[in-house]
């Protein structure tokens, strides 16, 4: 399949569409962020604490008198940021380890693939949680946790699609040939490791999003008066009675970039790699 | 049932355990701060810290500190909350048969619905039905389930109070504890009206709970079923004359429920994952709350013991797992 | 062979819906089957042969496939207008259908004795014990050692011509007057092969039913079928008896059918397969569609060749036959 025919295919697919077009449109928002907020996201106003949604506020003030609206623009860059940055942290070394152990086999495989079993034998949540614990709440610590909790995934799927390579007569015939394990590995074996990569890569910004969050929420993520959505989340949890707009909008916001990051890798899975569809 | 089999699983069981407590226990020792220093408070004078240090075990060397620990373990110790000065283990206990109280309502909820609405829309493929159930599974999967909560305790508690906002049950209402499980000692007991407190309490945390899984049941249900259909075997189970009904849920359900029950298993982790959520919303006193207090709290020993229950639950559930595969599947040969 | 057809299908017409466009898999077949008689059934794949076999037992993929036009007349009902229902009964019960692939066709989940009951008692009023005795003789009715033993085994422990005596004996419990059996003998060995098809010449004997059987090898035909009837492209070509079409096949394609077989004992000489390859459905030639193929096509091919009568019984689409 040529770029153009990929990419023709992918504009056509209605999930990949609509999934590029929310993020696009958060990206905006995120870029923009200060030029579009209307107010100060850290700036309390005592006087105008827990207002509805008003023309003023469209999403209402917080506990602070903050502009929720602002706030949340504002998170938009730090959630963007948080999705990027965990893959990245767990895309590399997870790609490595699976490359090393699908390639060479024997004990390296054993030993790097049961590494990763005993990570995945915690519930991903609980290890980002005691990771953020060892080194100390805060945002750098949380998008580090989301990272490496996800490391053992990409080392699976990318061992997965190595194993499947080996099987093909080129890599054999290239080894045959005498080139070196680097050459191979970086020339023939990982190009074709990366369209599952991008697949799982883009859901895997979904997931970063949310467990981010949901740190954020416990606590554990990054600090107050930080408008991470999840810590915002995690304020306007004790006004729920009382002030419900606080909660919903950030977590309004969470959603609608999770499933903008689901939609559109669901619909490069169904264009780049047909035969992980049943999946 | 091959029991060489089950004792070889369980033997692997014990080996992640072991590597599992291993690695707790290493890390917990690099957290920064002194539990010692912790509990005495900032103006503790030096000789009660030693003293505490070493009524703690804190002084020796690590590796004796682990060989101690897991001495204990084996005798079934988890060794003493440093902030209740009660034992881990019976600490644990409750809490756990609150988590699996609720995880199993989840788990129910998840699965019932899932796989229903799964085999809907397998059957009736690009349907109104199929692309509504698909859209709402995949707004499901990207769900963060801490706001959803929230939402549904203003929604269900505040602005319509129809269910109660949080805990197990009313404050004063009590059943003998048989099993654990309030709903079931409820019955056990025939105490209705308890039996009614527990389902309204349990049910918002539980739908709360069973979102994500639901979703993702119910995507694979779909594609499993849609292979499934398309198979050989559903085709002759047509040619007998069987009913459309029959044909779905005797012949081609059946098959699809591997990879759902694969997919179950791996979700219990996320099952488990979530309870710590939505444990914290809802007020559920279960283990998943009880972990991250332990750990703000610089409870060791609470730690590694919520850990070690959680790690061999995912175990254990994996080695069920595989045990209804070959319950599932005749074609899988167990090798001893 | 004096009764009427027990199936009598007229101009029977199915259309699939495919991504480029409709597509016309059978058309206007027509084709009658008495009592007792087995009709071969015979073209290349591809050629509509089992779409005809599914239309008949109105097992089309839904929705890309459904019958446009004609009808089945079976015991004076028209299956193709019949309501699901009333279908349902007759499947499996008054006609059943056996297919290619024994492994794949059967449930892998359940025991062969589980599948054959469920046949048993779909359509026949019988306790659970008494249906359990019917199947264990029909396993013993197909030849199946041990059957009481074989029942409680699942499909994967068996070979693939006991799979297919199970599948056979699925097919009969219900002791149906058509059966429509769908290359059943191409998985299996040659050895195995030639016990199915005697067991089910010895079956369709026992129980006079009549048997449609659908292949791609003549041989199978020769060994089987009282009569025959060739497809290409959706259409039957030529019909005739089994005796008459080997003699003296008029169609140019059943020629180049035979010329592209080796023949034990026959004329020794070089294989001639036919030159160019089956048309695509969606882009059909006017008039026949094997005249781009033909040795002796000329301009009157690009008409639709009429339905001409060559001999007793032998019934040709062509117009320039073979002469006899």
């Amino acid at each position: 399949m040529s770029r153009w025919e990929a990419l023709h295919d992918l504009m056509s697919n209605w999930s990949a569409a609509a999934g590029m077009a929310i993020i696009a449109a958060i990206l905006v928002v995120a870029l923009a962020g200060p030029l579009l907020t209307p107010h100060d996201p850290l700036m309390p106003a005592p006087l105008q604490r827990l207002q509805g949604p008003s023309s003023a506020h469209p999403f209402g003030t917080d506990s602070l008198g903050r502009d929720i609206l602002s706030r949340v623009i504002g998170g938009a860059r730090i959630s963007i940021l948080i999705g990027v940055i965990s893959v990245t942290i767990s895309l590399l070394p997870g790609t490595l380890l699976g490359l090393l152990a699908g390639y060479f086999g024997r004990w390296i495989d054993s030993l790097i693939m049961r590494c990763m079993d005993m990570l995945l034998a915690f519930p991903a949540i609980l290890l980002a949680i005691f990771i953020t614990a060892v080194l100390e709440p805060n945002l750098t610590n949380t998008m580090i946790a989301v990272g490496i909790v996800y490391i053992p995934h990409y080392a699976r799927i990318v061992r997965a699609s190595v194993l499947s390579l080996k099987q093909q007569l080129f890599v054999q015939a290239v080894g045959h040939l005498g080139g070196g394990h680097v050459r191979i590995l970086l020339r023939h074996v990982l190009p074709n490791c990366i369209p599952p990569i991008i697949v799982y890569a883009t859901l895997g910004m979904g997931t970063a999003v949310l467990q981010a969050a949901a740190l954020g929420f416990l606590g554990l993520g990054a600090q107050p008066p930080s408008p991470e959505w999840g810590a915002m989340l995690s304020e306007g949890r004790q006004y729920i009675q009382i002030a419900p707009h606080v909660a919903a909008f950030p977590g309004a916001a969470i959603l609608l970039l999770v499933l903008g990051f689901n939609l559109f890798g669901d619909g490069l899975r169904d264009v780049l790699d047909p035969s992980l569809r049943s999946q | 049932m091959p029991l060489g089999y089950i004792a070889k699983r369980l033997l692997q069981l014990v080996a992640i355990l072991f590597g599992v407590s291993v690695v707790v226990f290493l890390m917990l020792r690099m957290i920064p701060g002194d539990p010692a220093q912790l509990l005495l408070g900032e103006f503790a004078n030096p000789e009660e810290l030693a003293r505490l240090r070493t009524q703690l075990g804190l002084d020796r060397s690590l590796p004796l500190q682990y060989g101690i620990y897991l001495q204990n373990l084996l005798q079934g110790d988890l060794g003493n909350s440093i902030r209740t000065n009660t034992p881990v283990a019976v600490e644990i206990w409750g809490r756990l048969l609150a988590t699996l109280e609720l995880s199993l309502a989840a788990m129910f909820i998840s699965t019932v619905v899932g796989v229903s609405a799964g085999v809907v829309s397998a059957v009736r493929p690009h349907s109104a039905w199929d692309y509504g159930a698909m859209f709402m599974a995949l707004v499901g999967v990207s769900m963060p389930i801490f706001w959803l909560g929230l939402m549904l305790i203003y929604l269900f508690a505040v602005k319509y109070p129809v269910l109660p906002m949080m805990g197990r049950l009313p404050m004063g209402l009590e059943v003998p504890a048989v099993t654990g499980l309030v709903m079931v000692d409820a019955l056990i007991a025939g105490r209705f009206g308890v039996l009614w407190e527990a389902s309204r309490h349990l049910l918002l945390p539980a739908l709360t709970l069973a979102t994500i899984p639901m979703a993702v049941v119910a995507r694979i249900t779909r594609s499993a079923m849609l292979e499934v259909l398309s198979k050989d075997y559903v085709r002759t189970a047509r040619a007998k004359g069987l009913s459309e009904a029959v044909v779905i849920l005797r012949h081609a359900l059946r098959n699809a429920f591997l990879p759902v029950v694969t997919v179950l298993g791996l979700n219990l982790g996320l099952l488990l994952g979530g309870a710590v959520l939505t444990e914290t919303i809802f007020s559920w006193p279960g283990l998943g709350r009880y972990v991250v207090d332990s750990l703000m709290g610089r409870d060791y020993a609470a730690v590694q013991g919520c850990i070690l229950v959680f790690a061999a639950m995912m175990a254990a559930i994996n080695l069920v797992v595989d045990l209804i595969y070959v319950l599932l599947d005749p074609r899988i040969r167990v090798n001893e | 062979m004096s009764t009427g057809p027990v199936l009598d299908i007229r101009e029977l017409t199915t259309r699939f819906d495919t991504r480029r466009g409709p597509v016309t898999a059978v058309d206007r077949f027509s084709l009658n089957l008495a009592a007792g008689e087995t009709m071969g059934l015979v073209g290349e794949s591809g050629c509509g042969k089992s779409v005809t076999a599914l239309s008949v037992m109105r097992l089309l993929p839904r929705p890309a496939g459904r019958i446009v036009g004609g009808q089945i007349l079976f015991k004076g009902k028209d299956l193709a207008a019949l309501p699901e229902s009333q279908m349902r009964r007759i499947r499996g019960n008054e006609i059943s259908m056996i297919f290619q692939e024994p492994l794949t066709s059967l449930n892998p989940v359940y025991t062969v004795g589980f599948q054959i009951v469920e046949a048993v008692r779909r359509h026949r009023r019988m306790d659970r014990r008494a249906a359990r005795e019917e199947a264990v003789r029909m396993l013993s009715l197909v030849g199946m050692p041990e059957p009481a033993a074989r029942m409680e085994d699942y499909p994967h422990q068996l070979s693939g011509g006991m799979q297919q005596r199970v599948m056979i004996a699925m097919a009969l419990s219900c002791r149906p007057a058509v059966m429509i059996a769908d290359e059943p003998t191409t998985a299996l060995d040659v050895t195995i092969q030639a016990q199915i098809l005697d067991l089910m010449n010895r079956l369709k004997a026992e129980i006079g039913m009549a048997v449609m059987l659908i292949t791609h090898d003549l041989g199978v035909v020769a060994e089987t079928c009282q009569r025959v009837a060739v497809m290409y492209t959706g259409r039957i070509v030529e019909a005739a008896d089994v005796r008459t079409l080997f003699r003296r096949p008029a169609h140019p394609y059943t020629v180049g059918l035979f010329q592209s077989l080796p023949q034990i004992g026959g004329r020794r000489g070089r294989l001639r397969p036919i030159p160019g390859a089956v048309p695509s459905l969606l882009r059909l030639p006017p008039g026949c569609a094997f005249q781009e193929r033909c040795f002796r096509s000329d301009a009157q091919c690009r008409q639709d060749p009429p339905w001409t009568s060559v001999g007793a019984e032998h019934w040709v689409r062509c117009w320039h036959p073979m002469e006899a």
